[in-house]
């Protein structure tokens, strides 16, 4: 029902986000989707990656500050409009978007999107019979 | 030059000492009566104050410290009953806590003279108009500034510190003889002055500039700035505030005001008392103060003394600009910090640990940069930016009602501070003082 994401606390400096991601190449761990929310001081770097708990464990080796949590991921038509019709879902069920980002699958013709909200059952309750198809890790590395 | 008080800044050094003595004798007298502390510290010694003969006895009294106004804060110290205090200062100590020091009328009329010696020292008179841009209210700057101008009789202008373009105006305006305030300020000034392209229309000849370090250089540059000279002064609040000591017209060492405060140099690491001008720990006994006395006050101020005859004429010490701490205060932008207050910060943000931390001052432009940069950790970090930049903010605000001054704060990734030998180097100070 959800997929694990890491999140990366990422200090402002050159050559920081390289560092880290040569670290999960030389484990030949897969990143899925990525997403960076940047202030002038630091960023945040969320991944969806085949291998969450390797991952956590070789950035925790490499001294970053490593989260691992669940969230939700959903399964849309990659046609327009097929985001808004998920996203008024959520809406009507008065359920708040903290942050999201969108990728795009290679087979089935799926766009994906990860959304972080304020109430996660009360969301998946609401996109499960708003007909809207929930993935989980296995899902996305199984593409 | 003319002096304020000639019979007391020329006073022939024997005679000068003879009157130490007999100051010191009354004050140890009354503070044994007055002040818990002192009295202990002499009972712990086996010292009565009838041991005290003169300033010959004065290495074997016990030593008094920063630590102790804050055990005894606010009133604890003060040997005179509060309806006797006019007023009070106060300013930062080794941690949250503040250091209160309190003065009577006699007190407030000795620090006004101490001012006032040094602007007739440096050729200011009752025709001179006397800018006071240092900060007015607890800080000891401002009203110790204010109390010495209105003393010679000069026209007062207390701006106070801040806004920039405002003291400009009031400079060229009200036709300022002489800018009181800290020497980077002062550079600051300078420059805005300079960029505006308004030196011409100063009257400025003087400027009175302490309250942080500053060098030779410095000095130069803001006379070349200002079209001024720069004079040098000091003080702490611990024992009275500006003009403890203060440079005359040749700008070659501080005198000190030693019909007030008897100075010593000691070996901050044994506490012995060091030959005439070694360089060590600086150490004040206040003589003539009322409402706040200390005896052998350690000021943590690293500097010597120079009991030559000054080519000015008067025969008190002068000491030379401290060259450093014997402890591990900073002075950024004026203001005392210990890396203490920091890490009570950051211990109570971080909710009972304190995190890694380090702190970074740099000068640039003339003006103090403080960092504290601090490294997270897991309990620290959450997904989303909302709540790290609210820790962050959370942070600097917290520095800010402790210091009084603004800090750059800068979450930074764990085990990324250096360590010398498992330790963390709290400070790196860039400045080149």
């Amino acid at each position: 029902m959800y997929v694990k994401q890491i999140s990366v606390f990422v200090e402002n400096k050159f050559g920081r986000m390289a560092e880290i991601l040569n670290a999960l190449a030389e484990k030949s761990i897969d990143i899925s989707a990525l997403s960076l929310a940047d202030t002038s001081e630091f960023g945040i770097l969320r991944l969806i990656v085949d291998k969450p708990e390797l991952a956590v464990e070789v950035l925790k080796e490499e001294g970053v500050i490593v989260k691992l949590s669940d969230i939700i991921a959903i399964a849309i038509d990659d046609t327009p409009g097929g985001l808004a019709k998920a996203l008024n879902v959520l809406t009507e069920a008065n359920v708040v978007i903290e942050y999201m980002y969108a990728f795009i699958g290679k087979a089935d013709g799926k766009a994906m999107t990860v959304i972080r909200v304020d109430d996660e059952p009360k969301a998946v309750e609401a996109l499960k019979n708003g007909g809207v198809a929930l993935l989980t890790t296995e899902d996305i590395s199984a593409r | 030059m003319a002096m304020w008080q000639q019979e007391i800044e020329t006073m022939p050094r024997e005679e000068l000492e003879k009157l130490q003595s007999e100051r010191l004798v009354w004050q140890v007298n009354r503070m044994y009566e007055r002040v818990e502390l002192f009295r202990n510290r002499m009972d712990e010694l086996g010292l009565k104050p009838s041991d005290i003969h003169g300033i010959e006895d004065l290495h074997k009294l016990p030593f008094s410290y920063k630590q102790d106004l804050r055990d005894y804060y606010p009133y604890g110290l003060f040997a005179e009953p509060m309806e006797n205090i006019v007023r009070v200062h106060a300013s930062s100590g080794t941690t949250g806590k503040k250091i209160v020091v309190g003065y009577t009328r006699n007190d407030l009329d000795a620090w006004d003279n101490g001012v006032a010696r040094m602007m007739y020292a440096i050729g200011l008179d009752n025709k001179d108009f006397v800018q006071v841009s240092y900060g007015y209210g607890l800080f000891t700057g401002g009203l110790g500034a204010h109390g010495g101008a209105t003393k010679i009789g000069a026209t007062v202008i207390p701006t106070s510190s801040g806004n920039t373009a405002n003291q400009i105006q009031t400079m060229v305006d009200f036709g300022s003889t002489c800018l009181c305030c800290t020497p980077s300020y002062a550079m600051y000034l300078g420059e805005a002055i300079e960029e505006a392209g308004m030196t011409d229309q100063l009257s400025l000849k003087a400027g009175i500039f302490g309250a942080e370090p500053w060098t030779e250089e410095m000095r130069h540059a803001i006379e070349e700035k200002l079209h001024i000279k720069a004079y040098d002064i000091y003080g702490l609040s611990e024992i009275m505030g500006p003009g403890v000591s203060y440079e005359c017209e040749h700008q070659c060492g501080m005198h000190v005001c030693e019909d007030m405060f008897i100075p010593e140099i000691i070996d901050p690491d044994t506490g012995e008392v060091l030959p005439r001008g070694s360089k060590g720990e600086l150490v004040f006994t206040t003589i003539t103060k009322e409402g706040f006395p200390l005896i052998r006050y350690r000021t943590r101020d690293i500097c010597s003394l120079n009991y030559e005859k000054c080519a000015c004429g008067r025969t008190h010490v002068r000491m030379n600009k401290p060259t450093g701490r014997s402890d591990d205060m900073l002075i950024i932008r004026g203001v005392n910090v210990f890396p203490s207050q920091v890490e009570e910060v950051l211990l109570k943000v971080g909710s009972g640990i304190t995190p890694n931390y380090q702190i970074i001052v740099d000068r640039v432009n003339n003006n103090d940069t403080f960092e504290v940069n601090v490294e997270m950790d897991e309990s620290m970090f959450a997904d989303d930016v909302k709540s790290i930049e609210k820790l962050e903010k959370t942070i600097t605000n917290e520095l800010r009602s402790m210091l009084g001054i603004g800090a750059k704060v800068r979450l930074v990734n764990p085990k990324s501070i250096t360590r010398s030998e498992g330790k963390a180097k709290r400070v790196i100070d860039k400045r080149k003082i």
